[in-house]
């Protein structure tokens, strides 16, 4: 096996596993990831010196069993990466079908749409919005999703352009067929396979704009177990106990490295382009 | 090229004027700004008061024209909470943000160039393979996690740099490192393609053919032609730099126009957050501009289409 195969294999084998992880959460977990005890705070892993074999990776400083709330904090990556791809998919491929397939006027109007989500700053709009509408789970979802659709629309513009003039879809116009059946039957299965790597890329780039935004205080509401609000809870700590934002910032690391193997892989895999 | 520059400079403005009205409404989605602005202690009369004082009671269509209006001729408005021209406010504190995104794009070109043209001239060899995957390895690393894990090493564990402020050069190094980090693997790859395309061509093989040196050929006539897109990308990763400051610049507490922004954010001083929003996107529409006009004055082929 080659590198590049090694890693595909170990970036599935790390975006199953995490899913895996967050599907069956109430089951893995050792303690109740929201349960305070005010005695055991900040208390290290079990492998260093000073854990206790209870608490496999210690204590935040609220005394909350760590590898409890970092179970619990794969639920909220898969979840924002998963509905933020589903969303801005949508939009994306949506518009990105009538501006490649309709040409001309309308794809101006597609491409200047795109130009201006481009300008937008991402990460002060997300933050505006989110402190703006109220934070929650789903305003963040939303939010990622209206913002993080442009690679999608770019991608399927380009391809929609590259099929369109193909025999198979002149045969279809041949044959009578509708503009809707030519999109969506014709089109649509040929171009899936950039589309798919696309998703991953933009579920990567979800998951790590969730964590900032957790991370800058306006993302997942605490108590959740964010990765990201994990981190930005135990930066205080993070001189004496470093450990504290080294497991959720290793965890996040890992997920984003697995789903980029993957994502890689599939491009190999399927003969699909990633770069816009 | 003029018809090329005119459309092109109508389609920047076109998409400040959206991102103006964009940034506009995003203010106006939560409802009654006077509420949020009294705090929870006010009283209906407060209320009342803030409303009329600050213009609010008037038509929305007629705050936005008289918002863009005078952010046209310059003026942003004032500060809730500073109490100061929000003008002022932004070009007190660009010269972090700017100093901070000019090293973050130093950093980055003088680390992705050198190690895209190895990788090129060792094209499909381990050593291309390790450093392209070492890319992708780096671009899974979360710029607020990196920061403070060299917050850590170098500023605490090393005590080689400080871990905050700016009040001597120093102070920019570790930001600077963070946010080169997530402009490396597009500049390198981009290298490495244009370099890989570069040397494949004829007049390589011309030079060879003359008895060129090495590195003459390298650098003088291969990096020449692959360097043009590695530069406009520059432009453009130097505008998603700035707008990506706000994060950077909160790890380090660098008091820029990002932090600036997310302070506004978190004290709901709403003519602050319309303003930094519309002048990220006012920097990013003009770098993106600059670009464009460079390639095209480069490439004659991209006028016409």
């Amino acid at each position: 096996m080659s590198i590049r195969q090694i890693a595909g294999t170990l970036g599935a084998i790390i975006v199953f596993g995490v899913a895996l992880m967050a599907i069956f959460a109430p089951l893995l977990v050792p303690h109740d990831p929201f349960a305070q005890d005010l005695n055991l705070r900040l208390v290290p892993p079990s492998f260093m010196d000073g854990g206790q074999p209870d608490h496999f990776l210690g204590t935040d400083q609220l005394g909350r069993d760590y590898f409890s709330r970092l179970i619990y904090g794969a639920r909220i990556s898969m979840l924002i990466g998963v509905a933020t791809v589903i969303t801005s998919g949508l939009i994306g491929i949506t518009l990105g079908m009538l501006g490649g397939f309709l040409g001309g006027r309308a794809d101006m109007v597609v491409m200047f749409i795109i130009t201006c989500r481009l300008s937008i700053p991402l990460i002060l709009v997300a933050l505006a919005v989110v402190s703006l509408v109220g934070s929650s789970l789903t305003v963040v979802v939303l939010t990622l999703g209206l913002l993080l659709w442009e690679r999608f629309a770019v991608v399927t513009r380009t391809t929609v352009m590259q099929v369109r003039t193909l025999d198979y879809v002149s045969a279809a116009w041949a044959a009578g067929c509708s503009r809707t059946h030519i999109l969506l039957r014709e089109i649509l299965p040929n171009i899936v396979h950039h589309l798919v790597v696309v998703a991953t890329l933009e579920m990567a780039i979800a998951i790590l704009l969730e964590a900032a935004l957790s991370f800058l205080g306006l993302g997942v509401p605490p108590p959740l177990p964010s990765w990201g609000l994990m981190i930005s809870e135990a930066k205080d700590y993070m001189f004496f106990s470093p450990w504290v934002i080294m497991v959720p910032g290793i965890s996040l690391f890992i997920l984003v490295l697995g789903i980029n193997f993957l994502g890689d892989a599939l491009r190999d895999f399927l003969g699909a382009t990633r770069d816009a | 090229m003029l018809v090329f520059f005119g459309r092109r400079l109508l389609v920047a403005l076109l998409v400040t004027l959206t991102v103006l009205t964009v940034s506009f409404a995003l203010t106006r989605l939560s409802g009654d700004l006077a509420i949020a602005i009294a705090g929870p202690q006010a009283t209906e009369q407060d209320i009342i008061i803030i409303r009329k004082a600050y213009g609010l009671d008037r038509p929305v269509v007629v705050q936005f024209v008289d918002w863009v209006v005078s952010a046209a001729s310059g003026d942003l408005g004032r500060s809730y909470i500073y109490h100061e021209p929000v003008a002022r406010l932004i070009k007190d504190r660009l010269p972090v943000t700017l100093t901070l995104g000019l090293t973050g794009l130093l950093i980055a070109m003088a680390t992705a160039i050198p190690i895209g043209i190895l990788a090129a001239m060792r094209e499909g060899t381990l050593f291309d393979r390790g450093i392209m995957m070492i890319a992708v390895i780096g671009q899974a690393m979360p710029s607020f996690w990196l920061g403070l894990l060299l917050i850590i090493t170098f500023g605490l564990k090393l005590g080689w740099l400080p871990i905050s402020g700016v009040d001597e050069w120093d102070g920019y190094v570790l930001p600077g490192i963070v946010l080169a980090f997530a402009a490396i693997p597009a500049m390198m790859r981009l290298t490495r393609s244009g370099m890989v395309d570069a040397l494949a061509s004829d007049y390589i093989r011309t030079a060879r053919a003359k008895g060129l040196s090495r590195a003459s050929i390298v650098l003088k006539h291969a990096l020449r032609n692959a360097a043009m897109p590695v530069v406009a990308v520059a432009a453009v990763q130097l505008g998603f730099m700035l707008s990506g400051s706000v994060v950077i610049e909160s790890v380090f507490a660098l008091h820029g126009v990002g932090y600036l922004g997310w302070e506004s954010i978190s004290k709901n001083d709403f003519p602050v957050v319309q303003a930094v929003v519309l002048f990220l996107a006012v920097v990013y529409i003009f770098l993106t501009l600059m670009a464009d006009l460079l390639n095209a004055f480069l490439d004659p082929r991209l006028r016409t289409s």
